[in-house]
């Protein structure tokens, strides 16, 4: 092996400026890339937003959005309503909710309420449960297939549990822990978007 | 055969880091439920791998015996994060399919393990081709190994369905099927390897 003499100067030398190398570059790039990242996740946003969102609205969604701060947890995890408008009326909302009951952890959802209550559609933001399992999550919920489909289900009339818990939805095959967890993050995003009306309600 | 081709070929068949090596097994059992997956991991360790060989090969005359495996460390874990950030600011789409395995890659010991065994002892454009050569190996290894867990566990591959996915054995997505396939794999892979090359 070839190499510097080890002595505790070329030692201290060397791994020091590669260090202050490495530190220089990193905080660079960080400085850099800070607005693009910041651009491209307020973009994801933006786009799941329109994809949940069926009903009329002339508002920008994310200038009047609200974070429902008691559902949050201390973790950044929050629960955030983008209200949708048309002129003063309130036509339903997209709202950004999470469950602490995933196979890996958390995962994100986007899930688009009407003016009932009832869901217009979801995307699934941020997750990691296992691929060709949990994963499925994205176009199992939509699948007509048997009771598998929760778009136009209300939380607040259905029973929206998986079935092995009496409830009205079939859960992923194989994938009840990641199943049981997307009811738990849509059922927190219905109690966020009552929360929005109730307080609106209120100022009127 | 040309020197170069040769580091090449062993990258890929006489050393690969996953069926002779045995090196980098966690990544390999923990991303492979897919053949997209697989894949994704495989590519994105060639990314650094490729990076990480060529620049401690730059410094391998600089840095002290005593201390290289530390310095090693600093370069891949650098690399891996610059890397991540670069990926979610200007490819977010592919950092979104890629996002959760980039950490992992500083783990990885078939990048601290090529740059030992490799990278310091060899020229920089030898180097090069280590990293692509290992690379290319690593990505097929996981591609092959998710695309046969994903056609045993759910009839697809690919995501492109082959047979009904309830006919699927899932315990071939779970780890348990991860060990028996990559048993299997490694066997098979080298009964070849050592036939065609009597």
């Amino acid at each position: 092996m070839s190499g510097a003499k080890s002595t505790l100067g070329t030692m201290i030398l060397s791994l020091g400026a590669i260090t202050i190398i490495a530190g220089a570059l990193l905080a660079g790039v960080a400085e850099a890339t800070s607005e693009p990242i910041a651009e491209a996740n307020k973009q994801k946003q933006v786009d799941a937003i329109k994809a949940v969102a069926t009903a009329q609205f002339d508002n920008d969604p994310a200038a009047s959005a609200e974070t429902i701060t008691d559902l949050c947890d201390d973790k950044g995890h929050n629960v955030i309503v983008f209200p949708l408008y048309s002129g003063e009326e309130l036509t339903g909302a997209a709202v950004e909710s999470y469950t602490p009951n995933a196979f890996s952890g958390f995962f994100t959802i986007m899930v688009g309420f009407d003016v009932d209550g009832n869901i217009t559609g979801y995307e699934v933001v941020k997750h990691e449960e296992t691929a060709g399992l949990g994963a499925k999550m994205q176009d199992w919920f939509r699948d007509p297939a048997g009771h598998r489909n929760v778009i136009g289900m209300n939380p607040g009339v259905n029973n929206m549990t998986v079935s092995k818990d009496g409830g009205e939805v079939d859960a992923i095959t194989a994938a009840t822990i990641s199943s049981r967890a997307f009811l738990d993050a849509i059922d927190r995003a219905y109690k966020g978007y009552n929360q929005y009306k109730a307080s609106k309600n209120n100022e009127l | 055969m040309n020197s170069k081709l040769r580091i090449l070929y062993n990258g890929i068949v006489a050393d690969n880091p996953t069926f002779v090596l045995l090196l980098g097994m966690c990544p390999t059992l923990g991303t492979t439920s897919s053949a997209l997956t697989g894949m994704s991991m495989g590519l994105a360790t060639m990314g650094v791998l490729i990076c990480s060989n060529v620049v401690i090969s730059m410094i391998k005359n600089l840095v002290p015996s005593k201390v290289r495996i530390p310095a090693f460390i600093v370069v891949i874990a650098t690399f891996v994060t610059l890397l991540q950030m670069l990926m979610e600011a200007y490819v977010p789409a592919l950092y979104a399919a890629l996002g959760i395995f980039i950490p992992l890659i500083v783990v990885n010991c078939i990048l601290l393990g090529r740059a030992e065994a490799f990278a310091s002892r060899h020229s920089v454009g030898d180097s090069l081709f280590d990293g692509i050569g290992i690379g290319l190996g690593f990505t097929i290894a996981l591609t092959i190994l998710g695309a046969v867990r994903e056609f045993l566990g759910t009839g697809c591959i690919f995501g492109a369905s082959i047979y009904p996915e309830q006919y699927g054995a899932l315990m071939f997505i779970l780890a348990p099927g991860a060990f028996i396939a990559l048993g299997l794999l490694v066997a098979a892979f080298n009964a070849i390897r050592t036939r065609t090359a009597k």
